[in-house]
Protein backbone atom coordinates (compact mmCIF):
# COMPACT_ATOMS: atom_id res chain seq x y z
CA UNK A 1 0.00 0.00 0.00
CA UNK A 2 1.49 3.32 -1.15
CA UNK A 3 0.26 5.85 1.18
CA UNK A 4 0.33 9.54 -0.84
CA UNK A 5 0.71 11.89 1.84
CA UNK A 6 -1.83 14.43 1.28
CA UNK A 7 -1.45 18.10 2.20
CA UNK A 8 -3.51 19.67 4.92
CA UNK A 9 -4.92 21.84 2.46
CA UNK A 10 -6.40 19.12 0.27
CA UNK A 11 -7.80 17.55 3.29
CA UNK A 12 -9.05 20.72 4.68
CA UNK A 13 -12.80 20.48 2.90
CA UNK A 14 -12.87 17.18 4.14
CA UNK A 15 -11.67 17.74 8.21
CA UNK A 16 -14.30 21.60 8.17
CA UNK A 17 -17.33 19.16 6.75
CA UNK A 18 -16.59 16.37 9.74
CA UNK A 19 -16.62 19.37 12.19
CA UNK A 20 -19.63 20.89 10.97
CA UNK A 21 -21.39 17.23 11.32
CA UNK A 22 -20.45 17.07 14.51
CA UNK A 23 -21.52 20.55 15.94
CA UNK A 24 -24.62 19.92 14.39
CA UNK A 25 -25.51 16.51 15.28
CA UNK A 26 -24.67 17.79 19.20
CA UNK A 27 -26.63 20.71 18.16
CA UNK A 28 -24.24 22.72 20.10
CA UNK A 29 -21.32 25.59 18.57
CA UNK A 30 -19.53 26.23 21.42
CA UNK A 31 -15.69 26.92 21.06
CA UNK A 32 -14.72 23.70 22.97
CA UNK A 33 -17.38 21.35 20.78
CA UNK A 34 -15.62 22.99 17.56
CA UNK A 35 -12.51 21.95 19.06
CA UNK A 36 -13.32 18.19 20.50
CA UNK A 37 -14.74 17.41 16.88
CA UNK A 38 -11.72 18.61 14.72
CA UNK A 39 -9.17 16.55 16.89
CA UNK A 40 -11.98 13.96 16.08
CA UNK A 41 -12.10 14.63 12.21
CA UNK A 42 -8.50 14.51 12.31
CA UNK A 43 -8.36 11.34 14.43
CA UNK A 44 -10.92 10.01 12.09
CA UNK A 45 -9.18 10.67 8.64
CA UNK A 46 -5.83 9.27 9.50
CA UNK A 47 -7.47 6.44 10.97
CA UNK A 48 -9.93 5.55 7.95
CA UNK A 49 -7.53 6.48 5.06
CA UNK A 50 -9.40 7.58 1.96
CA UNK A 51 -8.52 7.76 -1.22
CA UNK A 52 -7.77 12.04 -1.66
CA UNK A 53 -10.28 13.93 -3.91
CA UNK A 54 -8.63 15.61 -6.17
CA UNK A 55 -9.96 19.23 -5.89
CA UNK A 56 -9.76 21.45 -9.06
CA UNK A 57 -8.20 23.94 -6.44
CA UNK A 58 -10.91 26.94 -6.72
CA UNK A 59 -14.30 27.10 -6.40
CA UNK A 60 -16.38 30.12 -6.94
CA UNK A 61 -19.17 31.04 -4.47
CA UNK A 62 -20.77 33.64 -7.12
CA UNK A 63 -21.93 30.72 -9.38
CA UNK A 64 -21.97 28.35 -7.13
CA UNK A 65 -25.08 29.90 -5.42
CA UNK A 66 -26.94 30.71 -8.64
CA UNK A 67 -25.91 27.36 -9.64
CA UNK A 68 -27.41 26.21 -6.26
CA UNK A 69 -30.92 28.47 -7.15
CA UNK A 70 -31.10 26.87 -10.45
CA UNK A 71 -30.55 23.51 -9.40
CA UNK A 72 -33.86 23.47 -6.81
CA UNK A 73 -36.12 25.41 -9.29
CA UNK A 74 -35.03 22.86 -11.64
CA UNK A 75 -36.15 20.53 -9.10
CA UNK A 76 -39.19 21.90 -8.17
CA UNK A 77 -40.43 22.20 -11.51
CA UNK A 78 -39.14 18.77 -12.80
CA UNK A 79 -40.79 16.81 -9.61
CA UNK A 80 -44.34 18.37 -10.24
CA UNK A 81 -43.46 16.94 -13.73
CA UNK A 82 -43.28 13.09 -13.02
CA UNK A 83 -46.28 13.61 -10.94
CA UNK A 84 -48.16 15.35 -14.18
CA UNK A 85 -46.60 12.35 -15.88
CA UNK A 86 -47.56 9.25 -13.00
CA UNK A 87 -50.91 10.59 -13.04
CA UNK A 88 -51.55 11.30 -16.77
CA UNK A 89 -49.70 9.20 -18.97
CA UNK A 90 -49.12 6.22 -15.82
CA UNK A 91 -48.07 3.02 -18.03
CA UNK A 92 -47.91 4.30 -21.88
CA UNK A 93 -44.84 6.32 -20.72
CA UNK A 94 -41.98 6.64 -23.09
CA UNK A 95 -38.43 7.02 -21.81
CA UNK A 96 -34.71 6.28 -23.10
CA UNK A 97 -31.30 5.62 -22.28
CA UNK A 98 -28.97 8.53 -23.79
CA UNK A 99 -25.31 8.62 -23.80
CA UNK A 100 -23.86 11.57 -22.88
CA UNK A 101 -19.92 12.24 -23.13
CA UNK A 102 -19.18 14.61 -20.86
CA UNK A 103 -16.28 17.21 -21.42
CA UNK A 104 -14.34 16.94 -18.22
CA UNK A 105 -11.83 13.37 -16.94
CA UNK A 106 -11.89 14.73 -13.49
CA UNK A 107 -13.38 12.20 -11.66
CA UNK A 108 -15.00 15.07 -8.60
CA UNK A 109 -16.34 16.78 -11.93
CA UNK A 110 -18.07 13.59 -13.55
CA UNK A 111 -19.39 12.47 -10.03
CA UNK A 112 -21.01 15.79 -8.85
CA UNK A 113 -22.46 16.05 -12.73
CA UNK A 114 -23.74 12.45 -12.24
CA UNK A 115 -25.12 13.63 -8.63
CA UNK A 116 -26.81 16.53 -9.95
CA UNK A 117 -28.31 14.95 -13.05
CA UNK A 118 -29.80 12.16 -10.94
CA UNK A 119 -31.08 14.39 -8.53
CA UNK A 120 -33.07 16.46 -10.99
CA UNK A 121 -36.63 14.22 -11.42
CA UNK A 122 -36.70 12.43 -14.75
CA UNK A 123 -33.29 11.83 -15.20
CA UNK A 124 -31.29 8.75 -13.84
CA UNK A 125 -27.84 7.48 -14.93
CA UNK A 126 -27.62 4.18 -15.08
CA UNK A 127 -23.68 3.53 -15.74
CA UNK A 128 -20.73 5.48 -15.69
CA UNK A 129 -17.62 4.94 -18.49
CA UNK A 130 -14.85 6.33 -16.66
CA UNK A 131 -12.44 5.61 -19.26
CA UNK A 132 -14.58 8.01 -21.80
CA UNK A 133 -15.94 10.03 -18.88
CA UNK A 134 -19.33 9.34 -20.80
CA UNK A 135 -22.85 9.21 -18.57
CA UNK A 136 -25.76 6.98 -19.56
CA UNK A 137 -28.74 8.63 -18.89
CA UNK A 138 -32.06 6.76 -18.32
CA UNK A 139 -35.10 9.99 -18.67
CA UNK A 140 -38.33 9.77 -18.82
CA UNK A 141 -41.00 10.99 -21.27
CA UNK A 142 -38.16 11.14 -23.91
CA UNK A 143 -39.79 10.23 -26.63
CA UNK A 144 -37.96 10.97 -30.50
CA UNK A 145 -34.16 11.91 -31.09
CA UNK A 146 -35.26 15.55 -29.94
CA UNK A 147 -35.90 15.20 -26.80
CA UNK A 148 -32.77 12.82 -26.27
CA UNK A 149 -30.96 15.85 -27.72
CA UNK A 150 -32.12 18.01 -24.99
CA UNK A 151 -31.54 15.85 -22.26
CA UNK A 152 -27.74 15.72 -23.99
CA UNK A 153 -27.69 19.48 -23.62
CA UNK A 154 -29.05 19.58 -19.90
CA UNK A 155 -26.71 17.24 -18.53
CA UNK A 156 -23.87 18.92 -20.44
CA UNK A 157 -24.86 22.73 -18.95
CA UNK A 158 -25.01 21.13 -15.88
CA UNK A 159 -21.53 19.69 -16.42
CA UNK A 160 -20.71 23.60 -17.83
CA UNK A 161 -22.29 25.26 -14.61
CA UNK A 162 -20.11 22.41 -12.25
CA UNK A 163 -16.73 23.58 -14.18
CA UNK A 164 -17.37 27.57 -13.39
CA UNK A 165 -17.60 26.59 -10.13
CA UNK A 166 -14.96 24.02 -9.56
CA UNK A 167 -13.06 22.80 -12.51
CA UNK A 168 -9.58 23.39 -12.84
CA UNK A 169 -8.37 26.56 -14.97
CA UNK A 170 -7.26 24.32 -17.66
CA UNK A 171 -10.73 22.50 -18.41
CA UNK A 172 -12.21 26.40 -17.51
CA UNK A 173 -10.43 27.99 -20.61
CA UNK A 174 -11.48 24.90 -22.81
CA UNK A 175 -15.28 25.63 -21.81
CA UNK A 176 -14.89 28.98 -22.81
CA UNK A 177 -13.05 28.36 -25.97
CA UNK A 178 -15.80 25.80 -27.02
CA UNK A 179 -18.33 28.35 -25.93
CA UNK A 180 -16.77 31.28 -28.05
CA UNK A 181 -16.37 29.03 -31.23
CA UNK B 1 -46.53 28.85 22.42
CA UNK B 2 -46.35 32.93 22.62
CA UNK B 3 -49.11 34.50 23.78
CA UNK B 4 -49.32 37.91 21.81
CA UNK B 5 -50.38 36.64 17.93
CA UNK B 6 -48.70 39.40 15.80
CA UNK B 7 -49.22 38.67 11.83
CA UNK B 8 -45.35 37.56 11.47
CA UNK B 9 -46.42 34.28 13.37
CA UNK B 10 -49.29 33.55 11.27
CA UNK B 11 -47.47 34.14 7.75
CA UNK B 12 -44.95 31.47 9.12
CA UNK B 13 -47.31 29.49 10.34
CA UNK B 14 -48.73 29.95 6.71
CA UNK B 15 -46.01 29.06 4.95
CA UNK B 16 -44.71 26.05 6.73
CA UNK B 17 -48.08 24.51 6.66
CA UNK B 18 -47.98 24.65 2.43
CA UNK B 19 -44.94 23.88 2.45
CA UNK B 20 -45.73 20.94 4.82
CA UNK B 21 -48.72 19.93 2.37
CA UNK B 22 -46.73 20.03 -0.27
CA UNK B 23 -44.08 17.78 1.70
CA UNK B 24 -46.65 15.29 2.23
CA UNK B 25 -47.63 15.38 -1.92
CA UNK B 26 -44.87 14.47 -2.82
CA UNK B 27 -44.68 11.64 -0.78
CA UNK B 28 -48.13 10.83 -2.65
CA UNK B 29 -46.32 11.50 -6.18
CA UNK B 30 -43.76 8.73 -4.94
CA UNK B 31 -46.55 6.17 -4.45
CA UNK B 32 -48.83 7.27 -7.76
CA UNK B 33 -45.56 6.82 -9.77
CA UNK B 34 -45.07 3.37 -8.11
CA UNK B 35 -48.53 1.95 -9.00
CA UNK B 36 -48.92 3.64 -11.99
CA UNK B 37 -45.43 3.41 -14.05
CA UNK B 38 -44.78 0.65 -16.17
CA UNK B 39 -41.15 -0.47 -15.55
CA UNK B 40 -38.56 -0.51 -13.05
CA UNK B 41 -36.77 2.51 -14.12
CA UNK B 42 -39.95 4.84 -14.69
CA UNK B 43 -40.66 3.77 -11.24
CA UNK B 44 -37.45 5.03 -9.94
CA UNK B 45 -38.10 8.44 -11.28
CA UNK B 46 -41.07 8.47 -9.33
CA UNK B 47 -39.61 6.79 -5.91
CA UNK B 48 -36.62 8.40 -5.02
CA UNK B 49 -36.87 12.09 -6.67
CA UNK B 50 -39.48 13.88 -5.60
CA UNK B 51 -38.65 12.69 -2.07
CA UNK B 52 -35.56 15.34 -2.31
CA UNK B 53 -38.20 18.34 -2.44
CA UNK B 54 -40.42 16.34 -0.10
CA UNK B 55 -37.53 16.33 2.62
CA UNK B 56 -36.54 19.78 1.83
CA UNK B 57 -39.92 21.02 1.94
CA UNK B 58 -40.26 19.42 5.32
CA UNK B 59 -37.39 20.04 6.80
CA UNK B 60 -37.57 23.71 5.98
CA UNK B 61 -40.93 24.06 7.63
CA UNK B 62 -39.84 22.50 10.92
CA UNK B 63 -36.69 24.71 10.77
CA UNK B 64 -39.27 27.71 10.13
CA UNK B 65 -42.03 25.95 12.82
CA UNK B 66 -38.68 26.04 15.77
CA UNK B 67 -37.99 29.63 15.68
CA UNK B 68 -34.48 29.13 17.08
CA UNK B 69 -30.85 29.25 14.76
CA UNK B 70 -29.48 26.22 15.89
CA UNK B 71 -31.24 23.74 14.09
CA UNK B 72 -30.46 24.48 11.13
CA UNK B 73 -27.16 22.87 10.72
CA UNK B 74 -28.93 20.13 11.84
CA UNK B 75 -31.63 20.29 9.06
CA UNK B 76 -28.94 21.09 6.47
CA UNK B 77 -26.87 17.78 7.50
CA UNK B 78 -29.97 15.92 7.29
CA UNK B 79 -30.89 17.20 3.71
CA UNK B 80 -26.54 17.31 2.34
CA UNK B 81 -26.74 13.44 3.69
CA UNK B 82 -30.03 13.05 1.16
CA UNK B 83 -28.67 14.44 -1.38
CA UNK B 84 -25.38 12.41 -1.30
CA UNK B 85 -27.10 8.88 -0.70
CA UNK B 86 -30.10 9.30 -3.13
CA UNK B 87 -28.26 9.17 -6.63
CA UNK B 88 -25.97 6.37 -5.37
CA UNK B 89 -28.77 4.09 -4.21
CA UNK B 90 -30.12 5.09 -7.27
CA UNK B 91 -27.76 4.58 -9.34
CA UNK B 92 -26.60 0.85 -7.64
CA UNK B 93 -30.40 0.05 -7.96
CA UNK B 94 -30.97 1.65 -11.88
CA UNK B 95 -27.99 -0.25 -12.77
CA UNK B 96 -28.87 -3.80 -11.13
CA UNK B 97 -32.24 -3.53 -12.86
CA UNK B 98 -30.47 -2.25 -16.40
CA UNK B 99 -28.60 -5.69 -16.00
CA UNK B 100 -31.17 -7.82 -15.29
CA UNK B 101 -33.48 -6.34 -18.10
CA UNK B 102 -36.03 -5.03 -16.00
CA UNK B 103 -37.29 -2.59 -18.31
CA UNK B 104 -39.12 -3.13 -21.51
CA UNK B 105 -37.68 -2.38 -24.78
CA UNK B 106 -40.81 -1.17 -26.47
CA UNK B 107 -41.15 1.52 -24.13
CA UNK B 108 -37.66 3.04 -25.14
CA UNK B 109 -37.84 5.23 -27.53
CA UNK B 110 -33.51 4.94 -27.68
CA UNK B 111 -31.09 2.92 -25.54
CA UNK B 112 -27.31 3.76 -26.41
CA UNK B 113 -25.96 2.17 -23.39
CA UNK B 114 -27.13 -1.80 -25.49
CA UNK B 115 -24.89 -1.58 -28.10
CA UNK B 116 -21.97 -0.92 -25.27
CA UNK B 117 -22.47 -3.42 -23.24
CA UNK B 118 -23.17 -6.02 -26.06
CA UNK B 119 -19.60 -5.14 -26.68
CA UNK B 120 -18.17 -5.14 -23.81
CA UNK B 121 -20.06 -8.74 -22.95
CA UNK B 122 -18.93 -10.07 -26.09
CA UNK B 123 -15.08 -9.53 -25.46
CA UNK B 124 -14.81 -9.96 -21.80
CA UNK B 125 -18.06 -12.26 -20.56
CA UNK B 126 -19.76 -10.44 -18.27
CA UNK B 127 -16.96 -8.84 -15.79
CA UNK B 128 -17.66 -6.97 -12.57
CA UNK B 129 -16.86 -3.51 -13.69
CA UNK B 130 -17.55 -1.29 -10.51
CA UNK B 131 -14.75 1.15 -11.71
CA UNK B 132 -12.86 -2.04 -10.97
CA UNK B 133 -9.91 -1.90 -12.92
CA UNK B 134 -9.41 1.40 -11.59
CA UNK B 135 -9.83 0.45 -7.78
CA UNK B 136 -7.21 -2.26 -8.34
CA UNK B 137 -4.62 0.69 -10.03
CA UNK B 138 -3.93 2.25 -6.70
CA UNK C 1 -54.94 25.59 11.68
CA UNK C 2 -52.16 23.07 12.52
CA UNK C 3 -54.62 20.66 13.07
CA UNK C 4 -55.86 21.12 9.74
CA UNK C 5 -52.38 20.17 8.50
CA UNK C 6 -51.49 17.27 10.47
CA UNK C 7 -55.10 16.20 9.12
CA UNK C 8 -54.37 16.56 5.44
CA UNK C 9 -50.96 15.02 5.79
CA UNK C 10 -51.68 11.98 7.66
CA UNK C 11 -54.46 11.19 5.05
CA UNK C 12 -51.98 12.17 2.26
CA UNK C 13 -49.04 10.36 4.06
CA UNK C 14 -51.70 6.83 4.52
CA UNK C 15 -52.35 7.24 0.93
CA UNK C 16 -49.09 7.21 0.03
CA UNK C 17 -48.00 4.56 2.38
CA UNK C 18 -50.97 2.19 0.72
CA UNK C 19 -49.60 2.86 -2.67
CA UNK C 20 -46.38 1.79 -1.17
CA UNK C 21 -47.38 -1.44 0.54
CA UNK C 22 -49.44 -2.04 -3.16
CA UNK C 23 -46.02 -1.88 -4.77
CA UNK C 24 -44.61 -4.35 -2.04
CA UNK C 25 -46.70 -6.76 -1.93
CA UNK C 26 -47.53 -7.22 -5.94
CA UNK C 27 -43.79 -6.03 -7.22
CA UNK C 28 -42.80 -8.13 -9.77
CA UNK C 29 -39.39 -8.29 -8.52
CA UNK C 30 -36.92 -7.50 -6.22
CA UNK C 31 -35.72 -4.78 -6.61
CA UNK C 32 -39.73 -3.25 -7.29
CA UNK C 33 -39.88 -4.08 -3.93
CA UNK C 34 -36.77 -2.55 -2.79
CA UNK C 35 -37.78 0.36 -4.22
CA UNK C 36 -40.83 0.66 -2.77
CA UNK C 37 -39.67 -0.59 0.85
CA UNK C 38 -37.17 2.94 0.29
CA UNK C 39 -40.31 4.65 -0.18
CA UNK C 40 -42.31 3.21 2.92
CA UNK C 41 -39.24 4.25 4.76
CA UNK C 42 -39.43 7.97 3.35
CA UNK C 43 -42.65 8.36 4.08
CA UNK C 44 -42.12 7.02 7.25
CA UNK C 45 -39.04 9.71 7.64
CA UNK C 46 -41.48 12.72 6.51
CA UNK C 47 -44.20 11.36 9.21
CA UNK C 48 -41.50 11.91 11.73
CA UNK C 49 -40.72 15.44 10.51
CA UNK C 50 -44.67 16.80 10.36
CA UNK C 51 -44.78 15.71 14.00
CA UNK C 52 -41.81 17.62 14.95
CA UNK C 53 -43.11 20.36 12.81
CA UNK C 54 -46.74 20.03 14.35
CA UNK C 55 -45.74 19.51 17.87
CA UNK C 56 -42.52 21.81 17.76
CA UNK C 57 -39.89 19.33 19.35
CA UNK C 58 -36.94 17.97 17.87
CA UNK C 59 -36.59 14.17 19.95
CA UNK C 60 -36.74 12.27 16.32
CA UNK C 61 -34.35 14.21 13.89
CA UNK C 62 -31.31 11.68 14.99
CA UNK C 63 -34.19 9.09 14.15
CA UNK C 64 -34.80 10.96 10.76
CA UNK C 65 -31.27 10.78 9.74
CA UNK C 66 -30.57 7.11 10.79
CA UNK C 67 -33.83 6.16 8.86
CA UNK C 68 -32.46 8.09 5.68
CA UNK C 69 -29.11 6.32 6.17
CA UNK C 70 -30.52 2.90 6.82
CA UNK C 71 -32.68 2.92 3.86
CA UNK C 72 -29.94 3.68 1.56
CA UNK C 73 -27.79 0.95 2.94
CA UNK C 74 -30.18 -1.36 2.65
CA UNK C 75 -31.13 -0.56 -0.88
CA UNK C 76 -27.40 -0.33 -1.96
CA UNK C 77 -26.81 -3.89 -0.38
CA UNK C 78 -29.99 -5.40 -2.28
CA UNK C 79 -28.85 -4.22 -5.69
CA UNK C 80 -25.37 -5.51 -5.38
CA UNK C 81 -27.05 -8.94 -4.59
CA UNK C 82 -29.11 -8.98 -7.32
CA UNK C 83 -26.81 -7.79 -9.27
CA UNK C 84 -24.07 -10.50 -9.05
CA UNK C 85 -26.81 -13.34 -8.72
CA UNK C 86 -28.50 -12.85 -11.80
CA UNK C 87 -25.12 -11.75 -13.97
CA UNK C 88 -23.16 -15.00 -13.62
CA UNK C 89 -25.51 -17.26 -15.58
CA UNK C 90 -25.90 -14.73 -18.35
CA UNK C 91 -21.81 -14.41 -18.23
CA UNK C 92 -21.03 -17.75 -18.46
Amino acid sequence: MSRKRISLRQELPLLVWLVIVWAALWQNFSPGNLLFGALIAVLVARLFYLPPVELGGRFNLLRAVPFGLHFLAKVVAASFQVLFLAVAKGPKVISAVVAVPLRSHSDLLVTATGHVTALIPGSLVVEVDRSTSTLYVHGINVRNAEDAAQLRKDVRNTEAGLIRIMGTKAELSALNQELDS
Amino acid sequence: MDPETFSGDTVIDAVSAVFMVVGALMSLAAAVGLLRFPDLMTRMHAATKPQVLGLFLLLFALGLQMRTWWVWPVLVVAWIFQLLTVPVSAHMVGRAGYRTKHLHPELLSADELEAVVQQAAGKSGFSDDDGGATTDGR
Amino acid sequence: MMQLVLTVTAVVLSLAAGGAIIRIARGPSLLDRVLASDVLLAIVGAALCIDMAVNRHLNNLMLLVAVSLIGFVGSVTVARFVADRREKPRGS
